[in-house]
């Protein structure tokens, strides 16, 4: 088996290419190709989650606060400020991004429990902001939210999504492993199996936390913006605590520390409920039940349990 | 020679209780300088706080006739100060020869852009790692091992791994906490050569250990510890002869002989 690690990791990022050029042909229609933008853009921000929590060990509760805040630039950007959507998506993330800088130094201290309940009050937080600003962001009622406009060329549609999202995912995928083949992913990985090693070894652990949380955000906040652009509509669940729950199972169900596991995790989870709508309203009990059956047979989630089966059976 | 390493009237209480009280110590450079001492000792509290995990109550740490006190340990780790574990802190979710790679963190260039994309210059430094930490998991005997993950491998191939990847990092001094504990007599046979094949390429040598054997074979001086205060400093034959070192460890009866060739 080729060990090394520039093979594997460029023939991943080709097949997640390869996948988002060829799935349209298997799609029937546009509710489909809907369906799988929504994929993508959750894909998107559980990578950047796996990131955090998967490599670096860092749990975060409150990443929908991230993703809120990526799905109110580009409302309020416009409407607020004037200012055009791609530079709102642009701020958006800056924002997501130095927010997780300010915040991350103090809370990053903490580990385990007292970590995951910081950032569940971060997420609160910045979802309770949403939820009432009713003047600026219409609370509750939720705001309209302007296409995005390139060139003089208009996003919209299903099939443009499926494309802008699908690609900034290849991209996605391509820089997270990058990172996670660098001395930067070594030390993310490293604090995650003994801080105390790491720091004698000369890793800032500070620093590497910090950056992660960071980058986590930005990603979150851009598969934020995607997502009301793609709607043309945002609330404040968005933000919601639930939707941050949704971010962990999905890095969980599809493989923590596996960038792969990500997007099959995002898949899991949007696509299952629409094909479980047969079961009307026994839906949430039947998709529990899968869950649970899952993790049950595959503990470390779908991608790495799978991949170690498959080792097991050739070695 | 000259000293690299001084430790000056250290002192440190946990719960009121002296752990370590007025110790003093001098690491000379290239030398294989070994701490004794029975269980309790303060033998690791000593090792903690010259890397910078504890900050000493008393007493000044001093590396190359600089204040290095209470300095963060990763900024110890830039001044060439490195480490082992005597409970193994061994990355185990990452294979063998990656563990050994993070050894080299300090000596890499460290631009996340750069990472987030890939340059060439990352490439080439990452096949440069990859190649030294190959280099280093050959010279403690575990090259079988580069690709397996960490926490899959035996007891005694995590002890080496631990000073492999201690000396990636190219540390001046090189503090070894226990390396030969839980390990058969082959093993520790083979943990004595290694340290000897490091002190050989320039590294001075600073550890802790229980036994005796590995001890009184490979170091230069031998400073014993009881209770957290010094019992005597010198060497091998000097240390084994002083009657308060062989009381402190072997009770009224009994001699250091005794107990080295159990």
């Amino acid at each position: 088996m080729a060990r090394g690690p520039f093979v594997s990791h460029y023939a991943l990022v080709g097949a997640v290419a390869l996948v988002v050029v060829l799935l349209p042909l298997a799609l029937p229609d546009n509710f489909y190709l809907r369906v799988a933008a929504l994929v993508y853009i959750n894909a998107i921000a559980v990578i950047g989650l796996n990131l955090l929590m998967g490599y670096a060990g860092q749990v975060s509760l409150g990443h929908a606060g991230f993703f809120g805040i990526g799905a109110y630039a580009v409302a309020l950007g416009p409407a607020a400020l004037g200012l055009p959507v791609w530079l709102s998506l642009l701020a958006g993330a800056v924002l997501s991004g130095l927010l997780a800088f300010i915040v991350g130094r103090p809370i990053l201290r903490l580990r385990g429990y007292y970590l995951a309940v910081a950032t569940l009050g971060l997420g609160l937080l910045i979802w309770m902001f949403f939820n009432n600003q009713s003047e600026l962001t219409g609370g509750p009622n939720g705001m309209q939210v302007p296409r995005l406009v390139l060139f003089g060329w208009r996003a919209t549609g299903p099939a443009t999504w499926y494309w802008i999202s699908g690609a900034t995912l290849v991209l996605g995928t391509w820089i997270a492993l990058n990172l996670i083949n660098s001395p930067t992913g070594r030390a993310f990985r490293a604090i995650h199996d003994s801080e105390i090693a790491s720091r004698v070894l000369g890793i800032d652990i500070a620093r590497y936390k910090s950056l992660v949380f960071v980058l986590s955000a930005v990603y979150a906040a851009i598969a934020g913006s995607y997502f009301s652009l793609f709607d043309g509509f945002v609330t404040a669940d968005s933000s919601s605590f639930i939707r941050s729950i949704e971010f962990v199972v999905m890095a969980v169900l599809g493989g923590l520390g596996s960038i792969l596991g990500s997007i099959v995790g995002a898949a899991f989870l949007v696509v299952l409920p629409q094909a479980l709508t047969v079961f009307h309203e026994y839906e949430e009990i039947v998709l529990g039940l899968i869950m649970i059956v899952f993790m049950i047979f595959l503990p470390g989630g779908v991608v790495p349990s799978l991949l170690s089966l498959a080792r097991w059976r050739t070695a | 020679m000259s000293s690299l390493l001084t430790i000056e009237n250290i002192g440190i209480s946990f719960g009121g209780v002296h752990a370590l009280f007025g110790v003093s110590l001098d690491i000379r450079r290239g030398e294989i300088f070994a701490v004794i001492g029975p269980n309790g000792a303060g033998k690791t509290t000593l090792f903690n706080i010259i890397s910078g995990l504890y900050p000493p109550e008393q007493g000044r740490v001093l590396l190359e006739g600089r204040d290095i006190t209470g300095l963060p340990p990763h900024i110890l780790a830039r001044l060439g100060l490195s480490r082992t574990f005597q409970n193994l802190q061994v990355f185990f979710r990452m294979s063998a020869v990656e563990n050994v790679m993070v050894g080299r963190h300090m000596h890499e260039q460290r631009n996340v852009l750069a990472h987030m994309l890939a340059l060439p210059s990352v490439r080439r430094q990452n096949r440069r790692t990859r190649k030294d930490a190959e280099e280093l998991l050959a010279l403690v005997g575990l090259t079988d091992f580069a690709g397996e993950s960490a926490g899959s491998l035996p007891y005694g191939a995590l002890k080496r791994l631990e000073i492999a990847r201690a000396i990636a990092a190219e540390p001046s001094v090189l503090l070894l906490d226990e390396p030969a504990a839980g390990c058969n007599p082959i093993e520790t046979e083979e943990i004595n050569e290694l340290i000897k094949r490091i002190s050989r390429r320039g590294v001075t040598v600073v550890l802790v250990e229980h036994d005796m054997r590995l001890v009184m074979k490979i170091s230069d001086r031998i400073h014993v510890l009881d209770h957290g205060t010094t019992l005597a400093d010198g060497d091998a034959a000097t240390v084994r002869a002083n009657p308060a070192v062989i009381a402190a460890y072997l009770g009224s009866h009994g001699t250091m002989e005794h107990r080295a060739h159990r």
